[in-house]
């Protein structure tokens, strides 16, 4: 291949390194209005009044709007395909606040100073309501957190109850579950938390909205999902969607949590009301505290083997807390099993049932890894603690284990598995790292112990029969050629490894395919970035637009050659037949089709469902020190072997890698998530949530050990997700190894291994 | 208050409200490389040079900046892409939006006098104050390093 796995630079890296004007921020028009969120101080409360005679005398104040000046409808937050499976219970504000910071009043203004001054003055009376924020005692709790009239579930199938506080509850068998573990020697059974990290991704949440010449409303957005962005405003403002516009920029960060409509809806019913141009920029609080943070789960595993250390049967029960709304809480919560329980392909048996419940908690979202982080950190944990009750080291243990590819995995939606190098992954990773000569641990000289853990992820690539993704592209009159695209690139370079794949297919150089995106108007449909699916999904379209724009070309040039198509062959830039008599350049077929010869231009277009969603692989190995006295760790390497299938752009790939395996240590070590006894998050900024900096990650090194996925384009799978995934059970396992304690709730934390040891030592 | 600063070589003097924080005076100048992640201190993005040093400009007003020389990525373009061409070709400018604060303090670090000597726990402790989500900092650290080298060849 020649375009198709070089390190190729992305195509709009200068523009960022230079601090180009690219971010929704940097492109707003003049005159626009500020909008600012007066948010509720209750996590539970009905707005009585909401006084804001004195506000509105502020000079510069545009409007205040409260529940009753925004158009009444339900929809949800959620970027998904339609119909969308997370119930419609967001409304743009409601007269119910059910988490603290739930908006009460939109202010817009001249300035920022007027803004500030007139959220100062509004006075609003409350009614204080008793909260549910113990999301494990919220299930048929006497106070229901969305007892609204107008709430609405589009997909019966997931089973809510919105009077139990129940969003959504399942139940999956393969197999005779008690019967298997009846006949097992060894099994561990353990509930693992994982809590409501944030993607704190640079860029907050920020949107601006105007409205164009014809008078439709365009919003100009930092959303990784322009179209679902389009269908929310049109649901919330009861708008047509060919009367909205959504566009979107660079875009600074995004890991799930701009596959939710968080704020967009803000300014644009300020424009939709006052037909001025309008702009919310969230600060770093708001992101904290309303933002789509991860969903909070409690993971049950029960996993079980006979002597031989060969696995019979598992089983998990999850828990999760949507919070105060449901956006993506009906599908995060089946991958925590659906992935967890597939990376093990001995079982006889499988079981996986669970419920997602409301509370008043801030709501929550899609988190890179979405749920299947939450699961295999349980499941990789426990393995890892069978291994050791079964007398294995947990290598062979999980070789002998693990899902192999051409093997049918029950608990994955009985897919086949056709392209897996787990095996190699792992192999790869013990070597790097140099596993047999450091597990489980040393003691050093200077009393710090040094230890190794291990931990395998899966993640899928694309939601199969749900997500679709099209391409366009057109030929130019020079011989080159625009692509437009509909999927987001969030800094991920997709725009460049999607015009790899078209490049490797049209046989021309990387340079010669101009990309655009996305702009709702132009793109053609993309369900978005999210669910691993760009690389994947959109990278198939591209290919397979890229064969029929080729197979257009060639008739074309036929027809002007006039010779028969079958007998035209064509290396990117010529055509001719076998003689090379008869020939024309690329350029003169780009001429010809917009010369007004033809009266056809060569473009194509053609869009992707995917009938499967194959897992990526990879596994994690780290090596750690822990002081004992302090309980500090230290990550000292970090080795990952992943398999994507066929690596598109090696440098993306890897910095997709290394981002994720950092903010997977990030959730291990240090995001905390504390509530007070009144439902606040007290870890509401950089100061008191603490992402990992440069120091605290150790040497990250990255290979890839490929398979070949026959649905991807050119063998390839997703890598997005997956990546984040092994930190938490890789570290939790180096833990334990260095220091015999077995924690089973993140973030662990020094204190707690400091204490845990004292403990110890006193026992 | 009126304030006279050298922005990015140019001399402008400019009324400026005594509240308002050098960040959101150089974003209404038009520099629009300077970016903002928090809201207390803590991530680095807006870091500008003043007087030479980097300083975070949302932790400062903008009447300090008065008699003062401030010098933001649109002032230093040739060393933007000089230096970002190495984030480029490692991956490591990502979705972007941290980079200016970021090679900002790069360009900064490489005027120390011993930075060639520097180990990479130094060019860490260095650059700590500047948060990244995207990359892990591996492909900062890779970036840096080939800068440095080329550097200290062109010295020869
Ligand atoms: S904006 Fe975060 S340190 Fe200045
Ligand atoms: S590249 Fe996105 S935050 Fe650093």
């Amino acid at each position: 291949m020649k375009v198709v796995g070089k390190a190729y630079r992305k195509k709009d890296a200068m523009q960022l390194v230079t601090g180009k004007p690219v971010y929704t921020d940097d492109l707003k028009p003049n005159g626009c209005l500020v909008v600012k969120l007066l948010r509720s101080p209750h996590a539970h409360a009905l707005v009585k009044e909401i006084k804001k005679d004195i506000a509105l005398k502020v000079p510069g104040i545009v409007c205040i709007l409260g529940w009753e000046d925004v158009p009444r409808t339900r929809f949800t937050l959620a970027g998904q395909t339609y119909p969308e499976l997370s119930p419609y219970d967001h409304a743009i504000l409601d007269q119910r606040l059910r988490c603290v910071g739930d908006p009460v009043a939109i202010v817009a203004g001249e300035t920022e100073e007027a803004v500030d001054r007139a959220m100062k003055l509004i006075k609003v009376t409350y009614e204080e309501l008793e909260p549910v924020l113990d999301y494990t005692k919220a299930l048929d709790h006497p106070v229901v957190v969305h007892p609204e009239d107008d709430y609405q579930v589009l997909v019966p199938s997931i089973n809510c109850d919105q009077k139990r506080n129940l969003i959504t509850t399942e139940h999956f068998e393969h197999g005779d579950v008690e019967a298997q573990f009846k006949e097992c020697t060894h099994i561990v059974e353990h509930t693992y938390h994982v809590r409501a990290v944030s993607q704190a991704m640079m860029e907050t949440f920020r949107a601006y909205c105007y409205h164009d010449l014809y008078g439709r409303l365009v919003c100009v957005s930092s959303t990784q999902v322009p179209f679902h962005v389009r269908r929310v405003l049109s649901n919330a403002l009861k708008l047509k969607k060919s009367d909205i516009r959504v566009i979107k920029p660079r875009i600074g960060g995004g890991f799930g949590a701009k596959q939710s409509v968080v704020c967009e809806m803000f300014p644009a019913v300020v424009t939709h009301l006052t037909g001025r141009p309008a702009e919310i920029i969230y600060t770093r609080e708001e992101s904290m505290t309303n933002g789509s943070p991860r969903h909070e789960m409690s993971v049950t595993v029960k996993l079980g083997c006979g002597d031989d250390g060969i696995l019979k049967a598992m089983s998990m029960y999850t828990l999760s807390n949507g919070g105060a709304y449901a956006e993506h809480s009906p599908t995060t919560v089946g991958l925590s099993g659906h992935k967890g329980l597939s990376l093990y392909g001995t079982p006889k048996a499988y079981r996986f049932d669970y419920d997602v419940v409301y509370s008043n908690t801030m709501g929550t979202g899609a988190y890179r890894g979405y749920g299947a982080t939450q699961g295999e950190y349980a499941v990789e944990c426990a393995i890892s603690e069978l291994a050791e009750q079964a007398g294995f080291d947990p290598i062979t243990f999980r070789k002998m284990n693990m899902v192999r590819e051409g093997q049918i995995m029950p608990a994955y939606y009985g897919e086949l598995c056709q392209s897996n190098a787990l095996d190699r992954c792992l192999d790869r990773v013990c070597e790097l790292i140099g596993w047999d000569e450091k597990y489980p641990a040393k003691r050093m000289e200077n009393g710090k112990i040094r230890a190794v853990g291990v931990a395998l992820a899966m993640q899928g690539s694309s939601i199969s029969q749900v997500d679709e993704a099209a391409v366009e592209l057109r030929l130019n009159e020079d011989g080159n050629y625009h692509m437009l695209v509909g999927s987001a690139d969030m800094g991920t370079g997709s725009d460049t490894t999607l015009a790899q794949v078209a490049a490797e297919a049209l046989e021309c150089e990387l340079d010669d395919i101009a990309v655009f995106g996305v702009d709702t108007d132009a793109s053609p449909y993309d369900s978005g970035s999210y669910a691993s699916s760009t690389a994947y999904l959109t990278g198939r379209a591209a290919y397979e637009t890229a064969m029929e724009l080729r197979k257009k070309m060639i008739h074309a040039a036929a027809g002007c050659l006039g010779i028969d198509e079958a007998d035209v062959l064509f290396d990117g830039k010529t055509f001719s037949d076998e003689s090379g008599l008869h020939s024309m350049t690329l350029r003169e077929l780009g001429v010809h089709s917009l010369g007004g010869f033809s009266g056809r231009m060569l473009s194509a277009s053609v869009s992707r469902v995917s009938p499967v969603s194959p897992p990526p692989f990879m596994a994690g190995a780290v090596e750690i020190e822990v002081d004992p006295e302090t309980g500090k760790v230290e990550i000292l390497q970090y080795k990952a072997a992943v398999d994507c299938g066929t690596v598109l752009n090696p440098n993306i790939a890897r910095g997709q890698t290394e981002g994720g395996l950092v903010q997977g240590i990030g959730m291990t070590l240090f995001e905390d998530v504390q509530f007070t006894d009144k439902g606040k998050l007290r870890n509401n900024s950089f100061m008191q949530y603490k992402i990992p900096t440069r120091l605290d990650c150790g040497d990250l090194e990255v290979v890839f050990e490929s398979s070949y996925e026959p649905e991807g384009p050119y063998g390839a799978k997703s890598i997005g997700e997956v990546v984040i995934n092994t930190p938490a059970p890789a570290l939790t396992n180096a833990i334990y190894n260095a220091t015999g304690l077995r924690f089973y709730d993140l973030p662990i934390k020094a204190e707690q291994i400091a204490l845990g040891l004292l403990h110890r030592d006193e026992r | 208050m009126t304030i006279t600063v050298t922005l990015n070589g140019k001399r402008i003097t400019d009324d400026v409200a005594p509240d308002l924080l050098l960040y959101d005076w150089l974003r209404q100048k038009g520099c629009l490389s300077v970016k903002c992640g928090c809201e207390t201190t803590n991530c680095g993005l807006c870091t500008v040079h003043v007087d030479g040093k980097p300083t975070l400009s949302c932790a400062m007003l903008a009447v300090r900046a008065d008699k003062k020389t401030v010098t933001t990525l649109e002032g230093l373009q040739e060393e933007a892409i000089e230096f970002g061409g190495f984030m480029a070709d490692e991956g490591a400018e990502q979705c972007g939006f941290c980079n200016p604060g970021f090679i900002m303090n790069v360009l900064a670090m490489k005027e120390e006098p011993d930075v060639y000597t520097w180990t990479d726990r130094q060019i860490k402790e260095y650059l700590e104050g500047n948060l990244c989500r995207c990359t892990g900092y591996a492909g900062h650290l890779r970036a840096i390093r080939r800068y440095l080298a080329a550097r200290q060849e062109g010295m020869k």
